[in-house]
């Protein structure tokens, strides 16, 4: 890109390009669609409001925290996660059919979609780029821990690693190991620990520290 | 169908790249593109096992270098297309030139909450009982249908065990080309990571999918 300069009324050339094409592209079939009535603009908003406020990775967290802090719930969840997690009032698209995979001290669980994007968006909201991406869904399932150590995430040699190919409506959330050292830690503060990559499996929960 | 989408195993595409701190949304028009979309499935015209198929029939060219977003956009508007409710022309010029299909049904802003927390459950029953039960060793088939399946290519004529039996589930193979939902059982199959990789494979890994009955046959 260098034999270009990047001046504001330089619009259109090359990086540029893709970005402004899938604009007008967007625009256009919004029109379109708002046109023949077919859309309604203020339910888009009404969507996108949802995913960027009300359905995200913090419900997510909640489920795992009361996981750690609550038997009974984790035996729930191992059961009949699409019901316990409705009682807590996550349900819906994309968290139809729940399924709950506990990490152990000798295994940890790993969460692809080697075919398209499927993600459990009732507990995690909507997934990143990378995880819809070729590079994490053709490595996963052949070099796991090579995609981990991406993410900073190094795991001891003998611990077994199970990927979970989410090939049909199954969404799969994983548990991550409570952090040691936090025995007195109320369950919001739990939930402060559980982030959205450990529910993916691609990361653990928080140390105990990270609340101090 | 052996498409750009059956990606596992593959080499050559990078790394995985995590962004820090990654916003739900890197511009305007991907939420419009989510919007748009979902609005769209609603009018019943289509099935996911469908909006699936259409995304991984885009060229492989288009598909590898291609957002999520711009993939769930192309997609979109070839079943808008093939379902009578846009014309290209109409896309083309930005603007409604003809009347088109009438949808089942529209979403409106106040029927997003509610659609949204019901979700389109895929289970339904079936009267045969399941042919495995867990714990059973089973080998998958090995087929290359140009059609839709879900069975990646990786995990076909691969020897497993059935760790679960799901329940029973459209069979998307069928409800992507419209010949019907044809439910199935659903088994989720362990493999370990020797029998998919063969040589070399980290010993430690093991590795499932979730398979229709269909897939499987008893070793």
């Amino acid at each position: 890109m260098s034999e270009h300069h990047h001046d504001h009324h330089d619009h259109d050339h090359h990086h540029d390009n893709h970005f402004t094409d899938m604009e007008a592209r967007v625009k256009a079939l919004e029109t379109v669609l708002t046109e023949k009535g077919l859309i309604d603009p203020a339910a888009i908003d009404a969507i996108v409001e949802t995913y960027e406020t009300k359905i995200g990775p913090r419900n997510g967290a909640r489920v795992v925290a009361k996981a750690w802090v609550d038997p009974d719930f984790a035996e729930w969840l191992k059961r009949d996660a699409t019901e316990a997690i409705a009682s807590l009032s996550y349900t819906g698209r994309q968290g139809e059919h729940m399924r709950a995979v506990f990490n152990t001290p000798d295994t940890h669980n790993l969460v692809v979609c080697t075919l398209c994007s499927c993600y459990p968006w009732s507990v995690l909201g909507l997934p990143p780029v990378w995880y819809k991406a070729p590079p994490y869904r053709s490595r996963a399932v052949i070099d796991p821990r090579g995609v981990l150590s991406e993410f900073g995430l190094a795991l001891p040699e003998t611990t077994r690693i199970r990927v979970w190919d989410s090939t049909a409506e199954l969404r799969y959330l994983v548990i991550p190991e409570r952090p040691a050292g936090t025995d007195g830690f109320s369950e919001e503060e739990l939930a402060e620990l559980v982030t959205r990559d450990s529910m993916i499996g691609t990361g653990i929960a928080l140390s105990a520290e990270a609340l101090r | 169908m052996n498409g750009p989408h059956d990606l596992g195993g593959a080499h050559g595409l990078g790394p995985v790249a995590p962004e820090k701190d990654e916003p739900y949304f890197h511009a305007d028009w991907e939420k419009r593109a989510l919007g748009v979309t979902l609005s769209c499935g609603a009018f019943g015209a289509w099935t996911i096992d469908e909006s699936r198929h259409a995304r991984e029939n885009l060229p492989p060219a288009t598909y590898l270098s291609a957002s999520y977003y711009e993939i769930w956009t192309r997609a979109l508007e070839t079943l808008l297309k093939r379902h009578g409710f846009v014309t290209q022309a109409e896309l083309d010029g930005g603007h409604m030139l003809e009347k088109g299909a009438a949808p089942k049904r529209v979403l409106k802003a106040e029927m997003v909450a509610g659609v949204l927390a019901k979700g389109g459950p895929c289970d339904r029953p079936v009267e045969a009982v399941p042919r495995f039960a867990v714990g059973d060793r089973v080998k998958t088939k090995n087929f290359n249908p140009e059609t839709h399946t879900r069975l990646p290519r990786y995990a076909r004529a691969k020897r497993g065990r059935v760790e679960a039996v799901q329940g029973s589930f459209v069979f998307p193979d069928d409800n992507a080309h419209g010949r019907g939902e044809n439910p199935q059982w659903l088994y989720t199959v362990v493999f370990d990571g020797p029998e998919i990789w063969g040589e070399g494979a980290d010993p430690t890994l093991s590795v499932s999918i979730d398979a229709w009955e269909s897939y499987l046959e008893h070793v």
